[in-house]
């Protein structure tokens, strides 16, 4: 395989810590899972299991794709729906009918102050 | 271009808002766990580690013998980490770290993992021909050295103590540390030797 893309990996320590994300959304949804699981809602081995059938389903789903294409977030955020809506913290109908109504909002208007159009 | 949200980012948002709905969440309780990913555990954790086993033969023992102790009264804890066992390098044996199943990482002292780490070529393939694949990383390994991959789990995790490369003599354990990589602790990388 030629597409590692490790190069500009190799930053000086100092700045190995960088944030691997790649869009805001991404940070945003490890910050959520990482936190439940702080506070003991679920525990990360509990997760993990999710994460491993997401990443495997997408896997299947996916066979002969560039591994530029790997949407290990996309993973990510199907395991923790999964986990939420089986620990009945969301359930998935719930969740899609949030999804709708955020959808639903006029282009840029994803802030919470009033607008008069 | 549209401003409109991904479909990710629309449901990643109603997750948060549905959770803080419930009171299971707030959104200062996600700020505080990527500030503390982003701010207060790096890399720069494990290079510490490293940088004192290169100088203190009697802490490598240690670090060797027993990291999970060694981080916690670092108080590298708060991360992913259960049980960390750290892999010295020789001449004659290299260490790399994988999660094959996921993405299992020693977070306390790593920080966030890597984007390739996730990717499913580099799980399969550093277990298959860890040679070809270290290569094409840019770390070309004599053929007389052994090549040992680690399988990283949810309750352990792996993390490699390189060789210290020639020319580092005179260099103190601060000095030390900064030259010490991410990379080269997950075993995909050999430290340079300092212009």
């Amino acid at each position: 395989m030629s597409d590692l893309r490790l190069h500009g990996d190799t930053a000086p320590p100092m700045r190995n810590g960088e944030m691997v994300f790649e869009a805001p959304w991404q940070n945003r949804l490890f910050g959520i899972a990482e936190a439940m699981c702080q506070q003991g809602y679920f525990d990360r081995n509990t997760f993990r299991v999710y994460l491993i059938r997401a990443i495997a389903q997408w896997e299947a789903e996916n066979l002969g794709q560039p591994d530029h294409d790997y949407a290990y977030f996309d993973c990510f955020q199907v395991a923790l729906a999964e986990l939420l809506h089986d620990t009945a913290a969301i359930e998935a109908s719930v969740l899609e009918d949030r999804v709708l109504e955020l959808k639903a909002r006029p282009h840029g208007h994803d802030h919470d102050h009033d607008h008069d159009h | 271009m549209s401003d409109q949200p991904s479909p990710q980012s629309l449901r990643t948002e109603a997750i948060e808002t549905l959770l803080i709905e419930k009171k299971l969440l707030t959104s200062a309780d996600v700020d505080t766990v990527l500030t503390t990913f982003s701010e207060q555990v790096g890399p720069m954790n494990g290079a510490k580690l490293v940088a004192r086993a290169w100088v203190d033969e009697g802490f490598k023992a240690r670090l060797l013998e027993d990291a999970t102790t060694i981080i916690a009264e670092y108080g590298f804890e708060g991360g992913q980490v259960d049980k960390l066992i750290v892999k010295a390098c020789s001449e004659s044996v290299h260490h790399v770290v994988v999660c094959t199943l996921c993405s299992c990482y020693p977070w306390a002292v790593l920080g966030l993992p890597p984007r390739w780490y996730k990717d499913p070529g580099y799980r399969s393939r550093i277990v298959r021909e860890p040679r070809k694949v270290l290569t094409e990383m840019g770390l070309t390994l004599p053929e007389t050295t052994d090549i040992k991959v680690w399988d990283s789990s949810a309750e352990i995790r792996y993390m490699v103590l390189p060789l210290r490369p020639a020319g580092t003599e005179a260099l103190d354990e601060t000095a030390l540390a900064e030259l010490i990589t991410r990379d080269a602790m997950i075993g995909v990388a050999a430290i340079e030797t300092p212009s």
